[in-house]
């Protein structure tokens, strides 16, 4: 008998149980809490039915972290924090200390390492993002040099709660758009139909899967120099991008046909109106590394716009909804053009059917 | 025994090493741009794997921030997919093969481990430093939390190296999550950990379903991905309405509660003029009346739990104690057809006892298999549900049609109803026993 080595079988535990790393003050409050109040930017006050507090202080971080960020967040967890954190859905890192006076020390010791604190209430949270030219198979942008870009831009409007309401901010690399619904999102929007390597269709891909895959049916079999491939009716093609994953010798990103555009209005909590999806504002705009500058000219326009113009407790879309949108792209500056007109399914519902028009 | 971390010849990779053999480092002159700036910078992070002299990514990581550079040069991105798996499973490993690697040859193979972190993201610095260590011996030493589907996404890793990397995640008690056409790794917000705002135990909702169905997420052999999350409450942390094929979020049926006292103090402090235009007129039903005295008054039969108040008056206002989860189903984004949102299709789902959960558990598994046997291939399950109709899937689950589900009723006259009296029947009949159900708590409560 051969000698090799015996596979080891898996243990397949699932979803690790969160109580052996939680916080003990977490832990012996678990589903017992009963308000919270925001100290100042950064610092949240839960209190327990019990009596028992803890503050969490949140900052920033860049997602992608090497394992010396991880072990400095390790350090100061252990030397400020209790020894625990938590992450939110967007990447900041939340420690939680049940003694008030560790607010202080801890607050500092992150601001001096570069962790920025803040992102509570009425600020801009981290860009929720994907991974971009540093690891995806189908990215048209980097994420990761975007959102860098525009927290750069945005560093204060996180460290202080100043806007109206809250403010969710993503970026998508591609029309999958990982990111998510936004306030504002900065999304890959292709714009050309994908250039077809026929050498290597019948190779790499299953035809029949990527016909199907069209939203538009634009794709069929076709024989090209003498090879079995696939053709694009181009004036049917809306550049989604949908065929380039199951068959990469459709290659749909360009240097130059890549675009960017901004999306406002999306929104997932039931808080006063219902969730919403974003809406497109500005296409077109050039995929322009390291900094995006036309992308952050944009992204700063509609910001301020929004934090000087909407009332209290208005996200972006409500703030809109009041205005109307022929004034939102009269304050911005922006074009309304006739690609700003739904000709998708059931489009007709995103159209005005009465007599509602500010003057 | 000495652990080696080095690779075979020891080299490193800093520019001031000339060490024979060693790869020259890569200039990163687009990149180095994105390392000014007040915000924390991954591209110094990924230079400091680089810097490490002695570890065995040194190399990897040089060749990574060359190809990275040459993607900002060309704007376009380098890595094809491909195949990797580990013993026993079948997705959880997003395979990348870099298409420059005669240029980069470090880096060529790039894998991400996709690996499900405790639920709510907890941890303690003796678990991630654990974490760390693995990572440096077996990958890249570059690490996402998280993955926009809540996967830690351990970044980098050789093919050789990734079977070593998972043994001793999953020595430490860390599993793989979805990838592929399958159950993909779920995700809850903080809820009962820290949040006040929490009306059922969402890590252990989680938990129990996903840990329940492990094996339709390790061995993908769904139509498509079918996603799970988990939000406490109506202001929905993790997105789950328009992301989740599931969405498991919590509410509350009876009054909420109101601390007159506390609601005083804020007019108090806020004046009436700023509640009522703040509070009292963002409330989307006209639910909320302010008295004379400074107290609330509030239509709990109007009232759709939108949470708006609740979040303006914290210590005043909180959910009422018939707590559970309206249940949405088929939110998902673009491909193909556009977004979709969930649709309610259990309008209150009480989660407060073990029989709740275990119900819970039944429940998913039972559209899971419903989406397996019906969906066609690359459908999510919003997409099935539209392609037969509402009525068709809700017959399917078993589950009777409820004002709730739908924003009005169909506007389109375009059905057939010969059998609207029966249907109607049905109606008041289930009405009836629902009452009887009712009288009958009630009279068991006296």
């Amino acid at each position: 008998m051969s000698e090799a080595t015996q596979p080891r079988v898996p243990h397949e535990t699932g979803v690790p149980d969160p109580f052996l790393f939680m916080h003990p003050t977490l832990k012996k409050n678990y589903a017992n809490w009963d308000w919270h109040e925001r100290l100042r930017p950064g610092v949240l006050h839960h209190m327990s039915k019990t009596g028992e507090s803890i503050f969490t202080v949140r900052a920033g971080t860049q997602r992608q972290m090497d394992v010396y960020t991880i072990r400095k967040l390790c350090d100061i967890a252990d030397e400020f924090a209790d020894g625990h954190f938590r992450f939110t859905t967007r990447s900041n890192i939340e420690f939680m200390v049940a003694d008030r006076n560790k607010i202080d020390p801890l607050t500092e010791k992150l601001t001096s390492e570069g962790f920025p604190v803040g992102g509570t209430g009425n600020s801009v949270s981290m860009i929720s993002h994907t991974q971009g030219w540093l690891h995806c198979d189908i990215p048209g942008t980097d994420a990761s040099g975007v959102v860098k870009s525009l927290m750069d831009m945005m560093y204060e409007e996180f460290i202080k709660e100043e806007m109206p309401n809250r403010v969710r901010i993503t970026t998508s690399c591609c029309q999958v758009n990982c990111g998510g619904q936004g306030d504002i999102a900065i999304n890959v929007q292709y714009t050309k139909p994908p250039k077809i390597d026929h050498d290597l269709v019948a190779n790499v891909c299953e035809r029949p899967a990527v016909v199907a895959r069209c939203p538009v049916a634009a794709i069929r079999p076709a024989i090209v120099n003498g090879k079995p491939s696939l053709e694009i009716d181009e004036k049917k093609c809306i550049c989604c991008g949908a065929c380039y994953p199951p068959c990469p010798p459709m290659q749909i990103n360009g240097n130059d046909s890549t675009k960017l555009a901004v999306w406002v209005g999306g929104k997932h909590s039931n808080a006063r109106s219902k969730p919403t999806f974003h809406k497109l504002v500005v296409a077109n705009l050039p995929n322009n590394p390291p900094h995006w500058p036309e992308v952050e000219a944009v992204v700063k326009k509609i910001l301020y716009a929004y934090k000087d113009n909407a009332r209290d407790w208005e996200r972006m879309g409500e703030w809109i909804d009041r205005i109307g949108w022929p004034k939102f792209f009269e304050i911005t500056d922006l074009a309304f053009t006739k690609h700003h007109l739904d000709d998708w399914t059931g489009a007709r519902h995103n159209m005005n059917s009465s007599t509602h028009i500010r003057f | 025994m000495p652990k080696s971390n080095g690779s075979a010849n020891g080299n490193g990779a800093s520019s001031s090493n000339n060490n024979k053999g060693k790869a020259k480092q890569h200039a990163t002159p687009i990149l180095d741009k994105l390392e000014g700036g007040p915000w924390p910078s991954f591209v110094t992070g990924l230079k400091r794997l680089r810097d490490s002299q002695g570890k065995q990514y040194a190399p990897m990581m040089n060749d990574l921030l060359g190809q990275l550079e040459h993607s900002y040069e060309e704007k376009l991105g380098f890595w094809k997919g491909g195949v990797v798996s580990v013993y026993g499973y079948g997705g959880g490993i997003i395979p990348r093969f870099s298409q420059v690697a005669e240029k980069f040859p470090e880096s060529k193979e790039f894998h991400t481990l996709r690996v499900m972190p405790p639920a709510g993201f907890h941890y303690d610095t003796k678990i991630m430093r654990q974490l760390c260590d693995i990572w440096e011996e077996h990958g890249s030493g570059l690490i996402a939390f998280h993955g926009q589907t809540g996967n830690i996404m351990f970044q980098g890793a050789t093919t050789e190296n990734t079977q070593k990397a998972f043994d001793a995640l999953n020595e430490i008690g860390f599993d793989l999550g979805g990838a592929g056409p399958c159950l993909r790794t779920g995700m809850s917000c903080v809820g009962a950990a820290r949040c006040e705002m929490s009306n059922f135990d969402e890590q252990r909702a989680l938990r129990d379903i996903i840990n329940e169905y492990l094996d339709e997420m390790h061995r993908p052999a769904m139509p498509y991905k079918f996603k799970f999350k988990f939000s406490g409450c109506p202001n929905d942390c993790v997105n789950a309405v328009q992301r989740a094929d599931f969405a498991v979020i919590g509410t509350w049926r009876d009054d909420m509660k109101v601390n007159q006292d506390e609601v005083k103090a804020y007019v108090e402090k806020v004046g009436r003029k700023y509640m009522i235009d703040s509070v009292i007129t963002n409330c989307p039903t006209r639910a909320l009346s302010l008295n004379d005295d400074n107290t609330l008054e509030v239509d709990n039969g109007s009232c759709v739990r939108c949470m708006h108040c609740l979040n303006v008056m914290p210590k005043a206002l909180s959910p009422g104690d018939d707590k559970g989860a309206t249940i949405l189903i088929g939110g998902k984004r673009s491909l193909k057809v556009g977004d979709l949102m969930g649709t309610v299709i259990v309008p209150f789902f009480k989660l407060q006892n073990d029989e709740d959960y275990e119900k819970l558990v039944v429940f998913a598994g039972e559209v899971m298999e419903f989406f397996s046997d019906n969906a066609l291939e690359h459908e999510r399950i919003g997409e099935t549900m539209d392609r037969i109709g509402l009525p068709a899937f809700l017959e399917a689950m078993g589950i009777d049609p409820d004002p709730n589900m739908v924003k009005h009723p169909r506007t389109s006259s375009y059905v057939r109803t010969d059998d609207f009296t029966e249907e109607a029947e049905k109606y008041f009949e289930r009405k009836k026993h629902k009452k009887a159900k009712e009288t009958e708590v009630t009279a068991a409560a006296e």
